[in-house]
């Protein structure tokens, strides 16, 4: 697992609010119909945005943007997010 | 006699609601009754099914054509303008996201039958949280299950059908929503509560529990994320402030005889009150500016599901309905004073009451706090505004 998806996967941990464990989730498993909330769903942007110290353009700032762990990481490889220097 | 066309709606409902609304909307207030005659009025000329392809018996009409008439509607009965628009929300839903044989089969029959539709979003024990469901969907055998306790279903006692939402099955997670059309044969619905409100009273927005069998396929396979996003909010924020924009139309028009009545007796001399309809109508400017700005900016992405679904625009929807809801608090409030007590005395030409009633429920049947709260959330992260 990349450094970048255990990041992803510690901030879905701590506030995506899933009433599953988030290590039983695929990359590709839809974050939404496992329950995460659009509420919950800026709670993870915002500490997306502390953790690898970007901010995510409107453009970006769109549903499926965060759709699952994939597309995550796809966008903070997009915006050049390196990953967290303690995982 | 040539064809009605989708671009005289406004003229096709506007003399239903001069001839038939605007008549009994006095009476639909005072007894708290759903306003039947609009309705049977708006059946008799097909008004039911608009926005309906041709294909599937309707007329095409987009949310642009249809908004100025719900307009109309709103000047003459806000309950009636209500109920209409909130007919429309759920035919906005059904013609952009109805992808099964069902789904189309019941679009049909909306267009043959002109059906009513009712809305079923929120629940008992969720906190009014539309987007939170505690209910779920059973299937067994190509056949749904639901049973709701539905907080609110609008009309629900005149509806034909009424779309639930719900969650998707009952191992699904709160959020994951899908959206059922429940309809008869199957559908059982069994009031609780009652609805003596200040305003739109005529909308008889009673509790109910809902009970419904029905093909599966007349569950939406979109999630009820997505359809909220691209059709139903915005839809629903776009048309609502077009009922309230009417309910400040038809005060401030009121405003504007009384000053002009004034006027005509004293030539020469600018009656102290048109001052204040100057100040007015530059509030009702304001408002009619905004609700077309809305429908242009949602005209221009209607097509476009991830462009529904950005920040930006749900903020703008949202900034739109709370917005709406205060002008028009404010320019029926102006409005009254301008007509001081002939405005205050009811049963007179230029009587507020009704209108004032109203014109509060627009902040409160969807409380604005609710929105501005999820606004605020937004905001936290979007950058351009």
């Amino acid at each position: 697992m990349s450094s970048t998806e255990e990041g992803i996967r510690s901030v879905l941990a701590e506030h995506a609010r899933l009433p599953v464990d988030v290590a039983t989730l695929g990359v590709e498993d839809d974050l939404y119909q496992a329950g995460m909330t659009s509420h919950a769903s800026v709670n993870v942007m915002l500490a997306l945005e502390d953790l690898f110290d970007i901010e995510f353009p409107d453009a970006k700032l769109r549903k499926k943007t965060f759709e699952s762990i994939a597309a995550i990481q796809e966008v903070l490889d997009e915006l050049g997010a390196s990953a967290p220097a303690d995982g | 006699m040539p064809e009605p066309t989708r671009s005289d709606l406004v003229e096709r409902v506007g003399a239903i609601a001069r001839d038939v609304a605007a008549a009994a909307a006095d009476d639909v207030d005072a007894a708290a009754r759903f306003p039947i005659e609009t309705f049977d009025a708006l059946r008799a000329a097909g008004l039911l099914s608009v926005l309906l392809p041709e294909s599937l018996g309707g007329e095409g009409a987009t949310l642009a054509d249809v908004a100025p008439a719900v307009t109309e509607l709103g000047r003459a009965c806000a309950s009636s303008g209500m109920v209409y628009a909130m007919h429309l929300i759920q035919l906005a839903c059904l013609t952009r996201h109805a992808s099964s044989p069902a789904l189309a089969t019941f679009a049909r029959r909306v267009a043959d039958e002109q059906l009513l539709l009712a809305s079923a979003t929120t629940e008992a024990g969720v906190g009014g949280d539309v987007r939170t469901s505690l209910c779920a969907v059973t299937t067994e055998d190509d056949r749904y299950r639901l049973e709701k306790q539905a907080s609110v279903i609008s009309y629900g006692e005149q509806a034909d059908a009424v779309f639930t939402t719900a969650r998707r099955t009952p191992d699904s997670p709160a959020s994951d929503q899908v959206l059922v059309v429940c309809t008869d044969p199957g559908l059982s619905l069994e009031a609780n509560g009652d609805w003596d409100t200040l305003g739109f009273r005529g909308t008889c927005s009673l509790g109910f529990l809902l009970v419904s069998t029905g093909d599966a396929e007349l569950v939406f396979e979109a999630p009820y994320s997505d359809i909220s996003s691209h059709t139903m909010l915005p839809t629903s924020h776009l048309l609502w402030t077009s009922v309230w924009l009417g309910i400040a139309t038809e005060a401030t028009d009121r405003a504007r005889r009384f000053v002009q009545a004034a006027a005509r007796k004293t030539p020469g001399v600018t009656p102290p009150s048109a001052l204040r309809l100057a100040e007015l109508v530059a509030v009702l400017q304001q408002l009619t500016e905004l609700v077309g700005g809305g429908l242009r900016r949602y005209g221009e992405i209607a097509d476009d599901p991830d462009a529904t679904s950005s920040m930006g625009f749900a903020v703008a929807m949202n900034t739109l309905k709370v917005t709406a809801a205060l002008l028009v608090v404010e320019i029926v409030g102006k409005a009254l004073l301008i007509c001081g007590i002939a405005g205050y005395r009811q049963g007179s030409p230029f009587s507020m009451g009704r209108l004032l009633r109203d014109a509060y429920g627009a902040a409160v049947m969807v409380n604005n706090d609710r929105i501005n709260a999820n606004s605020a959330q937004l905001l936290l992260i979007q950058r351009e505004l």
